[in-house]
């Protein structure tokens, strides 16, 4: 454990605000799926970088807590690095990159491929809690719609893709019913990972800083993606397997090669490939890819 | 059918502040009938309408109605989940301004379908059906069903509300002056349907109108209103034929003949 830096309480937040912060989300376990509204904070990062999750994350962390943040699934990329440093640097806690090793897995866009246990927590970012918003402008109205549960309008909206495109388009941010009662936008995770939520051993928590909301799955609750019964709910699937590690089954990146049409298509989860390259697992193109891409990653 | 009244308003009463919206109006309304609410600009037409609708509250007074149950209720003192099923199983509303009553954003088809799918129906294929059936009853053209109502014409806007709204089979609809703003053809087309819907479909209709012309042609009995208060009510030709109010005789007389 890293000394906590000078001047700053543990995990940034003052101890008052983390209370407040754990009240909305005790609120928020007791009724799965409910947007509960909280006192969000200004925090050194803009709006749309992770304020929400950060703030949960840390009014849940504790000094023997792991921390693991991912970005589009990986470890390495900007945001994962500096909220990473950030809670390093204030509230000193241990940091990594394994899935199985973390206690709090503070995410955007993934739930790793590696499925969680109970006593793991998996914090997401959240830019847009509501899954009504683009159909039903007025806050007032959503809060009628979602108290007495009327979600008609959530279907509306799959009945126009399904007009439009012959199937359901959306891929990310897949309404979800949560514990058969309360509509709930999973934060911009593609679809892949809805079935993942579903009856999961781990807690999930959701923040969105701006819009100051707060919302939560407790473990083992049933998590049902919205669908019509002659047109059920369906995961991408991907025609071969990752090109580093030749997982199959699992969500995987395009990554433009040059500008010839070379590409690949590799593991988005970084974590679970370098696991399984370790193991053994080879792909088709572990030898010749680039190095920036197969290489170790350098870890913040 | 039954001796009951599906809607019977007592002593309705809506003040706006110290204004007032419309004053003391009573009627009874039974299944299958069609009632004509005409006046100038500002006589309380519309907000009568929105106090039936349970859209507003009455300062004074009460709206009584009977459910397919037979129960019949005060509407103000509905929950809040029975009066939004209300409004959109037995219930329709066709309004003045098709955007409005309609989800521009959103396919004819969509539009239809809404009500389906806010009361459970979750079979894609039945509800495309529905809708496309309901479009031909409204004489709008099959293959339009996957446009938004921003690319239709004025008269096929009324339509698709029409349709949007009686897809569930209500047995009361609202109409706030559904052919103004259109031309006299596609008004003279509409009208038509909507007195064939109503024979049909045995609906009951409270429409308001400034155009006594259309209350001619769609209702059974009609309620003249003036500065909030009903002057005069009663069968429709015999009021328009032999109207006994001065006001009425001065709305009737001032029709220009064609």
């Amino acid at each position: 454990m890293t000394p906590v830096q000078d001047g700053y309480n543990f995990a940034y937040l003052d101890e008052q605000t983390k209370r407040m912060i754990r009240r909305a989300i005790l609120k928020a376990i007791a009724i799965p799926g409910y947007q509960v509204p909280f006192a969000s904070r200004e925090m050194p990062m803009p709006y749309g970088w992770g304020t929400g999750g950060v703030q949960v994350t840390a009014s849940i962390l504790g000094p023997d807590d792991v921390l693991k943040v991912i970005d589009q699934g990986s470890d390495d990329t900007t945001n994962a690095v500096s909220i990473r440093k950030f809670f390093k640097k204030t509230a000193g806690v241990a940091t990594t990159t394994h899935t199985a090793e973390a206690t709090i897995v503070q995410t955007r866009h993934r739930i790793p491929e590696e499925p969680l246990g109970a006593g793991q927590v998996l914090v997401y970012q959240v830019p847009i809690p509501e899954p009504l918003r683009f159909l039903e402008p007025r806050e007032t109205e959503t809060r009628t719609l979602h108290a007495l549960a009327e979600y008609g309008l959530m279907h509306v909206k799959l009945y126009e893709d399904i007009a439009r495109h012959g199937h359901v388009a959306t891929t990310y941010a897949y309404p979800v019913e949560v514990a058969g009662r309360y509509v709930m936008d999973p934060s911009p995770t593609p679809k892949f990972d809805n079935p993942k939520m579903h009856m999961s051993a781990a807690l999930q928590l959701f923040g969105a800083g701006r819009e100051q909301r707060i919302y939560a799955v407790p473990p083992y609750t049933p998590v049902k993606s919205l669908d019509f019964e002659d047109h059920p709910f369906r995961i991408q699937t991907f025609k071969d397997p990752c090109a580093l590690c030749a997982a199959e089954g699992v969500y995987l990146d395009e990554v433009v090669l040059d500008d010839r049409g070379g590409r690949m298509m590799v593991c988005s989860d970084t974590d679970f490939c370098e696991t399984r390259r370790a193991a053994g697992h080879r792909g088709a193109m572990l030898g010749t890819a680039p190095a920036e891409i197969a290489g170790e990653a350098s870890h913040g | 059918m039954t001796d009951t009244p599906l809607i019977e308003a007592k002593g309705l009463t809506r003040h706006y502040g110290s204004r007032i919206g419309c004053t003391d109006v009573s009627f009874d309304l039974f299944e299958g009938e069609v009632l004509a609410i005409v006046g100038e600009s500002g006589s309380g037409k519309s907000t009568l309408l929105k106090l039936l609708a349970n859209e507003i509250e009455p300062t004074r007074g009460t709206v009584l109605y009977r459910l397919r149950d037979g129960a019949v209720r005060d509407l103000a003192r509905l929950s809040e989940p029975e009066r939004r099923l209300l409004a959109r199983t037995d219930w329709g509303f066709v309004r003045q301004d098709a955007r409005d009553g309609l989800r521009m954003g959103v396919s004819a088809g969509a539009n239809v379908g809404e009500r389906l799918m806010a009361l459970g129906g979750r079979h894609y294929g039945r509800i495309r059906g529905t809708a496309a059936d309901w479009l031909g009853r409204v004489e709008i053209d099959g293959g339009r069903i996957d446009d938004t109502p921003k690319t239709f014409s004025g008269g096929m806007r009324q339509r698709l509300q029409i349709a949007r709204n009686l897809v569930t089979h209500p047995r009361l609809v609202f109409m706030d002056e559904p052919t103004s703003g259109l031309d006299v053809s596609v008004q003279a087309r509409l009208l038509d349907l909507i007195r064939g819907l109503v024979a049909d479909l045995g609906l009951a209709v409270v429409i308001v109108t400034h155009d006594l012309a259309v209350a001619r042609l769609l209702s059974h009995r009609i309620m003249v209103m003036k500065d909030g208060r009903v002057v005069e009510a009663g069968l429709t030709d015999q009021v328009l034929d032999d109207p006994a109010d001065a006001y009425t005789q001065l709305l009737v007389s001032s029709v220009l003949a064609a």
